[in-house]
């Protein structure tokens, strides 16, 4: 009976909801009829700013951008000092392939970002914000601009958020197209009008940030679940999903499935569940071959991973990583050496050129794959890649080093005949790889 | 398409006011970069080496700087390239859907190859990395917009549009995928 309830709680949507709600059309009268901008008033007017830390700390709430790290704890690092400056970022660079969330977030209930925001920077004591959105993202840009706009006339953005006295700017950022600039410190880079190349850690930029100063970076998924959090209670939250991973959380599916789409689910959920209940499973006549569980930086899995649960630990266990939710299905038509060669495809082109093992070694990465995928792979190609890999991985500034190489250790590990086969007989044994541009 | 002799490549005074007009939303000029560059290259449809100048200046950066920012990210070009710009994402989700089949459509209609522009200097096309459509590939942005779910015949109607209006009712509104909600099972 408790597992029931439990369930039921948890197929509520949270952040989805207005935005499917027929006829919502997120300005910020619509929001606030469903109920929005009620809980940053309640914020202001009855916690101090350590309290909201400790609130979402309680929740459990961990960051949605990749990293899975407690935003509480996070926002527990910017000193207290009053008179430092200190600043927010909201990271809405969306450029993990395969993910499609934040893109929705922005353009269908953007004041539910926005109320989140309010309450993060008043929470670190921020006076500033930057959104920095993709730069391919024009109409969302749009439609942010469009609604501080109007928070603003309203005075919940400016000199005086809600008549409080607290003065909290916000500002949009357009980036200009390069994927490492979603990398927190590349992000600070760019906002600061430089080239994205990130920076060594520590100092973290809760201490040295944005022009030197004290930044917390958050996604946009995790600011627009804090609105919630404050309405409803951190136990409340807290009760979603599992003990370690809390809440709901979006994850877009893609790829080879009947339905792709963007699914809030409870953390915790299999992926079976995901794939088939939600996104509507394979498409006809065809099986699973391949699953990458968290944008093309997490390893393949396999159909025998489909009861591993989605949730931070549970995937890491198996291997893989929750990262930014982005789900990509493939079936039986897919070579597994074209998929690693695409995505290497990606790595290579968006390498900033910082670290000689990631530049030079993804340029490696992908013209051997590219060979092999051609059919002029040769038998010791494969301990090479292996090598290669092992000196990138966890030997750069960034994580886009880890990155590159887990399409390709985890397709050896996982379809290593397969890449034997493109060798053995001078040809991709599955097809080219290319699927057809339906006529109508 | 060479600019004409004489041409002037400097920012109008227009732009250099709606990027003195972001200074205020920064600690320091130098921010206000990406921004800048944005501007140059929406009024001359590339970034030319007059306005990195013009942009140092206003900046207070060195003319290298500029240069050396423009040149690391994808949205700027520093040639000039075709009135609408078609960017056909390559990534794995847009190529499990027909991305390459995409790109060889658009190769066959409009007689070039990836990277090059229409001799008329009205298309120009080039293959990009994902850009967060992936549930709804294949898919294509021309310069601001975005063009998803894409058939040889919803091509075919978006480049008549484009020739005939400059613009296509076609593009992608905000952004809501799976559109019809069916309820959780
Ligand atoms: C190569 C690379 C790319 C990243 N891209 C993104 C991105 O597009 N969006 C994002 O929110 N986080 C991205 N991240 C994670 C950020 O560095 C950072 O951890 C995150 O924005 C923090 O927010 P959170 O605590 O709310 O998750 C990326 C990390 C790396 C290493
Ligand atoms: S893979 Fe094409 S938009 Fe993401």
């Amino acid at each position: 009976m408790r597992e029931r309830e439990r369930e039921l709680v948890n197929y509520e949507k949270i952040l989805l909801k207005n935005m499917e709600t027929p006829g919502y059309t997120g300005d910020l009268a619509a929001y606030e009829r469903a109920g929005g901008y009620r809980a940053i008033r309640k914020v202001l007017k009855e916690y101090k700013p350590e309290q909201v830390i400790e609130i979402v700390k309680k929740s459990g709430l961990r960051g949605r951008g990749g990293a899975g790290f407690p935003t509480g704890t996070k926002w527990g690092f910017i000193p207290k000092d009053p008179t430092l400056t200190k600043y927010l970022c909201v990271n809405a660079d969306e450029s993990e392939p395969g993910t499609f969330k934040d893109r929705q977030l922005i353009d269908r209930d953007p004041h539910q970002m926005l109320e989140g925001t309010l309450i993060a920077a008043y929470a670190i004591g921020a006076k500033v914000v930057y959104i920095y959105i993709r730069g391919e993202f024009a109409l969302g840009a749009k439609i942010l601009e469009r609604a501080i706009a109007e928070a603003r006339a309203k005075g919940y953005i400016g000199k005086d958020v809600f008549g409080s006295g607290i003065g909290i700017e916000i500002w949009v950022h357009r980036g200009a197209g390069a994927y490492i600039c979603g990398e927190e410190t590349a992000l600070l880079e760019s906002i600061e009008g430089k080239r994205g190349l990130p920076r060594a850690k520590p100092p973290f930029p809760a201490i040295n940030g944005l022009y030197q100063k004290p930044t917390v970076v958050n996604n946009v998924e995790t600011v627009s679940n804090l609105p919630h959090i404050i309405n409803r209670g951190p136990e409340w939250y807290a009760a979603i999903g599992t003990p370690k991973s809390p809440g709901m959380r979006i994850f877009s599916v893609g790829g080879h499935v009947k339905r792709p789409g963007n699914y809030e689910v409870p953390l915790g959920i299999s992926l079976r569940e995901l794939i088939d209940e939600h996104a509507g499973g394979v498409r006809d006549g065809h099986r699973i071959k391949a699953i990458i569980p968290g944008g093309a930086s997490a390893a393949f899995f396999t159909p025998e991973h489909l009861d591993v649960k989605l949730d931070f630990e549970s995937i890491a266990q198996a291997g893989s990583m929750l990262g930014s939710g982005g789900v990509t299905v493939m079936d039986e038509t897919t070579c597994m050496v074209w998929a690693a060669y695409n995505l290497l495809g990606f790595f290579h082109h968006e390498s900033c050129g910082k670290c000689t093992p990631c530049r030079e070694g993804s340029a490696w990465l992908y013209h051997i794959l590219e060979r092999i995928e051609h059919g002029e792979g040769r038998p010791e190609d494969l301990a090479q890649l292996e090598r290669l890999c092992g000196n990138i991985a966890g030997k750069t500034v960034c994580a886009f080093g880890d990155a590159e190489v887990a399409p390709i250790l985890s397709t050896l590990k996982h379809f290593r005949d397969e890449y034997e086969a493109h060798i053995r007989e001078h040809r991709c044994p599955i097809g080219d790889g290319v699927a057809a541009l339906a006529a109508r | 398409m060479r600019p004409y002799e004489g041409e002037c490549l400097m920012l109008s005074e227009s732009a250099k006011s709606r990027i003195v007009d972001l200074f205020p939303r920064y600690p320091d000029k130098h921010s206000v970069m990406l921004a800048a560059l944005r501007v140059a290259q929406e009024e001359r449809g590339y970034v030319t080496e007059e306005a990195m100048g013009e942009i140092a200046v206003l900046l207070e950066q060195t003319p290298v700087q500029v240069y050396e920012t423009a040149t690391f990210y994808t949205m700027f070009s520093l040639q000039p390239l075709g009135k609408h710009v078609i960017q056909v994402c390559r990534t794995l989700s847009c190529a499990l859907v027909g991305a390459d089949g995409l790109v060889r459509y658009l190769e066959q209609t409009l007689g070039i190859k990836a990277g090059e522009t229409t001799p008329d200097g009205l298309f120009s096309l080039k293959t990009v990395e994902c850009l967060a459509a992936c549930g709804a590939g294949p898919m294509m942005q021309i310069n601001d917009d975005y063009y998803e779910y894409l058939t040889g015949e919803k091509i075919d109607r978006i480049l008549a549009d484009l020739r005939r209006e400059g613009r296509s009712p076609l593009a992608s509104g905000p952004f809501l995928i799976p559109l019809l909600i069916s309820s959780p099972p």
